[in-house]
Parts: structure tokens; sequence; C-alpha cells
């Protein structure tokens, strides 16, 4: 084809071969094969950007309750208990309603959903504790409440660059998956958050997109989907310990900056549908967003390291379709809304996550087993 | 500028200093006079230096290996730029 579709100027050139049609920047070619990359720890060490600012002042005006100052004096006082000789590096990683995460040098401090049950997040972290060489380990394994939200402490790791995609560490992801899969969980834990949390998305859709466009196609996809698959039922896997959230920010190395890969983020952790958490990077391959050669990287790492949610060899479509099918349908939800609270059109890749949506129609998910 | 098909705006992007208009609806892509020929030119420079790909490349994976409603994968020719967008970007590191 001579034309694929074209991505915005600013898009990043391909770095894996120029075929025809690819027009590739030369001075960006070069920096790539210098080596040069943004300086920093993903951007994680920088002076807050204006809109970070912005987003902190409207999240304390509207919450009435000013959590950051306070959970930042909590986590210099937990750093400083651990380290008194501290270098007192600060930053904010995050934040959100459902996570402001702080970092004072080696500590972290993560304030969680306000509506998170408290109990429900204690046995994850205490969970956590127990996995060592998977999860990065709490320093504490109790929340405490602050403002009305719970707080969890957390050595500091350095995460995967978020300027330097093409070095995000698949086969690490799939091992700590696949060891994750195949351990039985060390303490009990509640059920795997994920399809409840997709649920969640689709609710916020309908509430704030009723009449866009993509809206139902996105509908569609999500109500064919069995219960368990739409957080409507138990899912047929009760035992399996799960992730529920797999992206490239739930990675970590520990400690910084060279220590080992590990998992981190343990609210929707819990026992489930293992596929769920290969369904993401799954959707991702299938929307054509992720280059096929990553996603058999992941794949095969995953396999290699006998992990047991799907088969061994042979095709592994059967049981990652609905997971996959779902997640898509979820990262569509979450697209379009913000787009529509933003005002502004879809981009390309949102508009992939709709048109994969669209497409689902024409198929039927495969019928649960068993 | 209006989508003469299907009246969203329209973008303009430069490739290579060539102004290209895309649809912000149906993502069509508009040329003025003799940006076609720009490109095509463009095009075969880039595409001179590399030897002709093999009729039938041996596949590293089975084809069938996607769901059904996978959105068709390049053939091979790395339709995969639009993955550095910065929204795929902020993707890989969200729910």
């Amino acid at each position: 084809m001579l034309f694929p579709s074209v991505p915005p100027d600013d898009a990043h050139p391909d770095g894996d071969g120029a075929g025809p049609g690819h027009l590739r920047r030369p001075e960006a070619s070069r920096a790539r094969a210098q080596g040069i990359k943004a300086v920093g720890v993903a951007g994680q060490e920088r002076r807050p950007s204006p809109r970070r600012t912005l987003r902190t002042l409207t999240h304390v005006t509207t919450d009435a309750h000013p959590l950051l100052p306070a959970l930042e004096a909590r986590v210099r006082e937990t750093a400083h208990a651990r380290t008194p000789a501290c270098p007192c590096g600060a930053a904010t990683l995050a934040d959100r309603p459902d996570a402001t995460v702080v970092r004072h040098a080696g500590t972290v401090a993560k304030a969680h959903a306000a509506g998170a049950d408290p109990a429900e997040l204690s046995l994850r972290v205490t969970a956590a504790a127990r996995l060592p060489g998977v999860l990065l380990p709490p320093l504490a394994p109790a929340p405490v409440v602050l403002h009305g939200r719970p707080v969890t402490y957390w050595p500091y790791g350095a995460p995967v660059d978020p300027e330097d995609p093409d070095a995000a560490p698949w086969e690490a992801a799939a091992t700590l998956l696949a060891r994750l899969h195949r351990t039985a969980a060390p303490t009990p834990v509640p059920p795997m958050r994920g399809p409840a949390k997709a649920a969640l998305a689709v609710a916020r859709l309908r509430e704030a997109a009723p009449h866009h466009p993509a809206t139902a196609p996105v509908l569609a996809a999500w109500s064919a989907l069995p219960a368990w698959a739409r957080g409507a039922a138990a899912m047929p896997d009760t035992t399996t310990l799960c992730h529920g959230d797999l992206h490239l920010g739930q990675l970590i190395r520990h400690p910084a900056p060279d220590g080992p890969w590990l998992l981190i983020d343990v609210d929707d952790l819990g026992t489930g549908v293992p596929a769920w958490d290969l369904a993401r990077p799954a959707a991702w391959y299938a929307c054509g967003l992720l280059p096929p050669e990553e996603w058999h990287r992941f794949l095969t790492a995953y396999r290699a390291s006998g992990g047991p949610a799907v088969p061994a060899d042979g095709d592994p479509w059967p049981v990652l379709d609905v997971p996959a099918r779902a997640l898509t349908a979820q990262t569509a939800a979450r697209a379009v809304t913000k787009a529509v609270l933003a005002d502004r059109p879809l981009d390309e890749v949102e508009g992939r996550l709709v048109d994969a949506c669209a497409r689902m129609a024409s198929v039927r998910p495969d019928a649960p087993r068993g | 500028m209006q989508c003469p098909k299907c009246h969203a705006p329209m973008h303009t992007y430069n490739r290579n200093g060539v102004q290209i208009e895309q649809c912000s609806g149906c993502r069509g892509i508009f040329l003025d006079y003799g940006e076609l020929e720009s490109l095509t030119r463009l095009e075969a420079q880039w595409s001179q230096p590399a030897p002709p790909p093999p009729p039938a490349a041996p596949q590293a994976y089975p084809a069938a290996q996607a769901p059904a409603w996978g959105a068709p994968h390049g053939g091979g020719h790395g339709h995969y730029g639009h993955h550095r967008q910065k929204s795929f970007g902020r993707m890989l590191f969200s729910s």
C-alpha cells in the first residue's frame, strides 16, 4: 500500500527497518543509533510540569483535604526513619483520585483510592510481602488511613523509561507473570479485580458519552462478553494468583537502578483467570498497535517460563480471545470518555481500539468452556 | 479545512516537507497538487537501497495466531510507525 495511515509529525519514527512507505527522520535515527536517551529516571526527577501543578491544585481544592502535603510529610518521616542521613530527594510520582504516589529518596508512599476496602488491600499487601522475587515487598503490611485514603509504604524502584518504549522489558514482564501464576497464594487474597475495573470503565463511558458515535460499538463488544469477563459473575478460575492490571508502568527495578525487575501495584491482585494478565499486550497486538515481534517476545518468554495461562504451544487465542476483547473494550471506553471530557476528536490510536470493537460484532466470542 | 467525504475537520501534518491533511473522522488523506509525486519520489529514494523482499518470505509466526477481529497486520511492511505515537506511548503505561 502506498499510503499507510499517516502518523502526526511528532510520532517517533519506526526503529525497525524502513520499509516502503516509511519516511524516517534522519536526525531521530541518528540519536537512536548513538543511544541518546532522555536524561533522568523516567521523567520522575523533573520539576513538576505546569500541567501536573494544575492537577495537584485541582485535586486539593476539589477534595477539600490537603492529602498531598500530608502524604509528603509522612513519606519524609518514614524515609528519615529508614535513612537518617537522607539526601532528601522528593517527588510526586502520581496524583490521581485512585492513586497519589509520592517519593522521598528511597521511600515511596501510595495513597490508594478513597473507596479501596482497607481489609482487602491489607490482604493484597500481605501477599506481596510473601512473594519476593515477583512482587516488590512493602515496607509494612498494614495500610494506614490518611485523609480518608489507605496509605502503604514501599521501597523506591526504577521504572521503565516512558520515553523509550523500545526498551520495554517484555521478557521480564512475562517471566514475572509466569512465576506469579505458578505460585499458590501464600495468604488468602480476594478475587483479581480486572473484570470489575473494566466494568467501571464501561459504566463511565455510558454516563459520559451516551451519544458519541464510538460508544455503540464499544458497548456492543462489551455486552457480547461472558458474564465473568464483565465482572458480573465469578471467574471460572478461583485459585490462580493474578496481577490484574499489567502494563509497563507496573514494572520496576529494585534496588534502583540495576536490580532485578519486579511487579508493583497490588490494588487489583487476586485469584482469577491468568490469561487476563496477558490480555492487555494481546489486545494492543490485536488492535495493530504493538508490533508482532514485541507480542511474540512476550508470549514466548511466558511459555518458556512455564506460564499456565495459555497452552505450551499451538494457538493461544482460544484462551486469550475473551480477556483481550474485554481489555480492548475497556481501553476504548477510557479513551472515548477522555476524548469526550476533553472535547476533542479521537486520535488514530484511539480510533483503532474502537475499530477493533466494531469488528468484534462479526465474530462472536468463543463459548466459555466447561 | 473540512473533509469532502464526511465533513469532519482535517488536520495538517508535515511529512518530510510535504503537507498532508488527514481527516479526524474517517482518517482519509487529502493531497495538494504535486504532493503525490513528492511522496512517490521520497518513497523511491528510501526503498532504492533496500533489496526487494523475497516473494513469499517465511513468516516467523503462523498468520492464524491472531483473533478474527484483529487489525490487518501490514503484511511485513511494518505499518507500526503509528505505534510510536505519544498516544500509544501513554497507553503502554496506563490501565
